[in-house]
């Protein structure tokens, strides 16, 4: 009896470590942006809106923000439309050694955006002229992500009855038809992941705009984040932490909305 | 509306499977006409061929007079209700319905209007803003029929239409099916299974087995004069008695038991040729008493049918049924005699019918 009493207060003791060491850090990223001299201890903030003020002035903060929208949404539709189809294809035709070809693509996409492949990618983006680009970085994320993408919407497609599309071709329908008619309808919390997912992991990438964009008011958020010193060569805590509020926001919405909006799956019309 | 034919048909998967092996079949117009067979005898690739959607390995398929083997499935003018009905899960009943005429590009307006049209005729008028998961599978059957009404085809194929119903609405929807076919005057091809579905709905079938078809025919030739064994066996829910025997002069020597040649095979077995003898247990008379050319053995099952019951009669080594009436059904163990019809009795020699 004692030694289970024992066990459960260790447990306990353990899981809340656990939680403090993940929740102190998020704790300090809501409080420290409404304090006004902050440091990285926990405060109770004095509410002040100054830190805001300081962001807001900064030249290149609410921009990058943009930037970061403009990179993470291009990224994602592209990525959503191209492993679409091709998971599609992938799913429905029959090719000798496809399996082998998805393998093949899941394990060269960790190549394509990793450190490995820097020096290649940016000669071929220098060659290309799409140094210092936006739309050579997208062309690269959307790269880097569509076959983990397409391995991940291949399962979905997999998993939807073919007589959906089999009785749509009966009635007529042609092929891009049926994936705008029925194969997309029915896939639709899939793409809400994928796309979740691309937006999430162009948010969050730091070195690929880093490497490949140089002129300050292309770069993204994650970029900007790495400037905000004072001028001492001290990180700027009170803008760090408003900025890194502000970064992190987007993303939050953004998984709170999708999951609402495609929590939930169809059912029914295929008789089981 | 439109007459099916099919030329020396032939499907081979690749592998070397040969679903369907040089298949002749014409179905005219306007006729109800089912595709019955085990699993795995290549109804069902047929239908999915004269849809299109399996390409012909030979032959041709030929609708209304148009040779299509080598169409698209949506340019061959059919419409096919699949055994899971297909209903875009994502898509309300209205849209579900209109769905042919979207493709066709008709009107908005003008494919709500046909899709109310049609939904009102099978009864689904207050149901026509629900999803297919809030429908219950009769419900989910009909919208699959409006959506095959709708696009207004030359022939309709069902795969296994009633096979997701339950056993009451079944048959329900048996007589609902053949009365719309009957209104509706166009081509229907049904592939099932289950021999007492084909009896009942369909004007002829055909009998397949391993890719050949064993039979053509109304419901009551097949069922009366199977044409060879495999079909005598599967046809009729109860089975057919098939006993080996041999011709001896007028009679035949049936399970040790002398039995009067049947009206259809009279004069036409030589002596002592070997035949199997088929007569179902409906087509039997029981009695308690011994009778000549009757099998005689002893009771070893009854087994109660509801309004009859089926008795089996231990004769020598092989078992023989007989349906008998509800009140004079025998007790297990007794003595009883079986009399065939020679009317409805068959001889088969080398399984194919005398």
């Amino acid at each position: 009896m004692t030694r289970f009493v024992l066990g459960r207060i260790g447990f306990y003791t353990l899981v809340a470590v656990l939680l403090a060491f993940f929740s102190i850090p998020l704790l300090w990223l809501v409080t420290a942006p409404f304090t006004s001299d902050p440091t990285y201890e926990v405060k109770v903030p004095d509410f002040t809106l100054d830190n805001f003020r300081a962001v807001l002035e900064h030249p290149y903060a609410l921009p990058s923000l943009w930037n970061s929208v403009v990179l993470s949404v291009g990224s994602a539709v592209l990525v959503v439309v191209m492993a679409a189809l091709a998971a599609y294809a992938l799913s429905r035709v029959r090719l000798p050694g496809r399996d082998a070809l998805l393998y093949a693509l899941l394990l060269l996409s960790s190549i394509i955006t990793g450190t490995a492949a820097m020096v290649p990618l940016f000669q071929l983006a220098v060659e290309l002229n799409l140094i210092d680009s936006q739309l050579g970085l997208i062309l690269i994320l959307t790269g880097g992500l569509l076959p983990a993408a397409i391995f991940m919407l291949k399962d979905f497609m997999d998993s939807t009855p073919k007589s959906y599309e089999e009785s749509a071709r009966v009635f007529g329908a042609s092929p891009l038809q049926i994936v705008r008619h029925v194969v997309v309808p029915l896939v639709r919390p899939g793409l809400a992941t994928i796309a979740v997912w691309a937006v999430a992991n162009v948010w969050g990438n730091f070195l690929m705009p880093y490497l490949l964009l140089s002129d300050v008011e292309k770069q993204p958020a994650a970029v900007i984040t790495y400037t905000l010193y004072t001028e001492g060569g001290q990180a700027n805590l009170s803008m760090l932490s408003t900025f890194g509020l502000l970064y992190s926001i987007p993303v939050v919405l953004m998984y709170l909305f999708v999951s609402k909006k495609y929590g939930f799956r169809f059912h029914g019309g295929i008789k089981r | 509306m439109a007459a099916i034919e099919l030329r020396g048909l032939t499907k081979v998967y690749p592998g070397g499977v040969k679903a369907l092996d040089a298949l002749d079949l014409a179905i005219p117009d306007g006729e109800f006409f089912a595709l019955l067979g085990p699993s795995g005898c290549g109804k069902t690739t047929l239908l999915r061929t004269i849809a299109g959607l399996e390409t012909a390995s030979g032959g041709s398929v030929v609708i209304g007079e148009r040779d299509v083997t080598a169409l698209q499935p949506g340019a061959r003018d059919v419409a096919m209700v699949f055994q899971d009905y297909a209903l875009f899960p994502h898509m309300d009943v209205t849209d579900n319905i209109a769905y042919p005429l979207r493709i066709k590009k008709v009107a908005k307006a003008a494919r709500h209007e046909k899709a109310a049209e049609v939904g009102a005729r099978l009864g689904l008028d207050h149901l026509m803003d629900r999803r297919p998961g809030q429908l219950s599978g009769g419900q989910q059957q009909r919208v699959a029929l409006a959506r095959v009404m709708a696009t207004q085809a030359q022939a309709y194929l069902f795969d296994e239409p009633l096979s997701n119903l339950d056993a009451r609405l079944r048959l329900e929807a048996r007589t609902f099916l053949k009365k719309l076919q009957r209104e509706l005057g166009v081509t229907t091809v049904f592939v099932t299974h289950d021999q007492a579905e084909a009896l009942a709905m369909a004007d002829r079938m055909a009998v397949m087995e391993s890719g050949h078809i064993r039979q053509i025919g109304t419901p009551a030739e097949v069922f009366q004069r199977p044409a060879n064994t495999f079909v005598a066996s599967f046809i009729g829910s109860t089975p057919m008695n098939l006993l080996d025997g041999v011709a001896r002069g007028d009679t035949l020597e049936v399970a040790g038991c002398k039995v009067a040649v049947p009206v259809s095979a009279e004069g036409r077995v030589p002596d002592g040729t070997a035949i199997v003898y088929g007569v179902r247990p409906e087509y039997m008379t029981y009695s308690a008493e011994p009778a000549d050319g009757a099998f005689g053995g002893k009771v070893a099952i009854v087994e109660n049918l509801g309004a009859s019951h089926l008795v089996t009669l231990d004769v020598g080594d092989v078992i023989v049924q007989a349906v008998v009436p509800e009140g004079s059904e025998p007790l297990v163990g007794d003595d009883g005699y079986a009399l065939p019809r020679r009317d409805r009795a068959l001889v088969y020699r080398d399984g194919e019918l005398v």
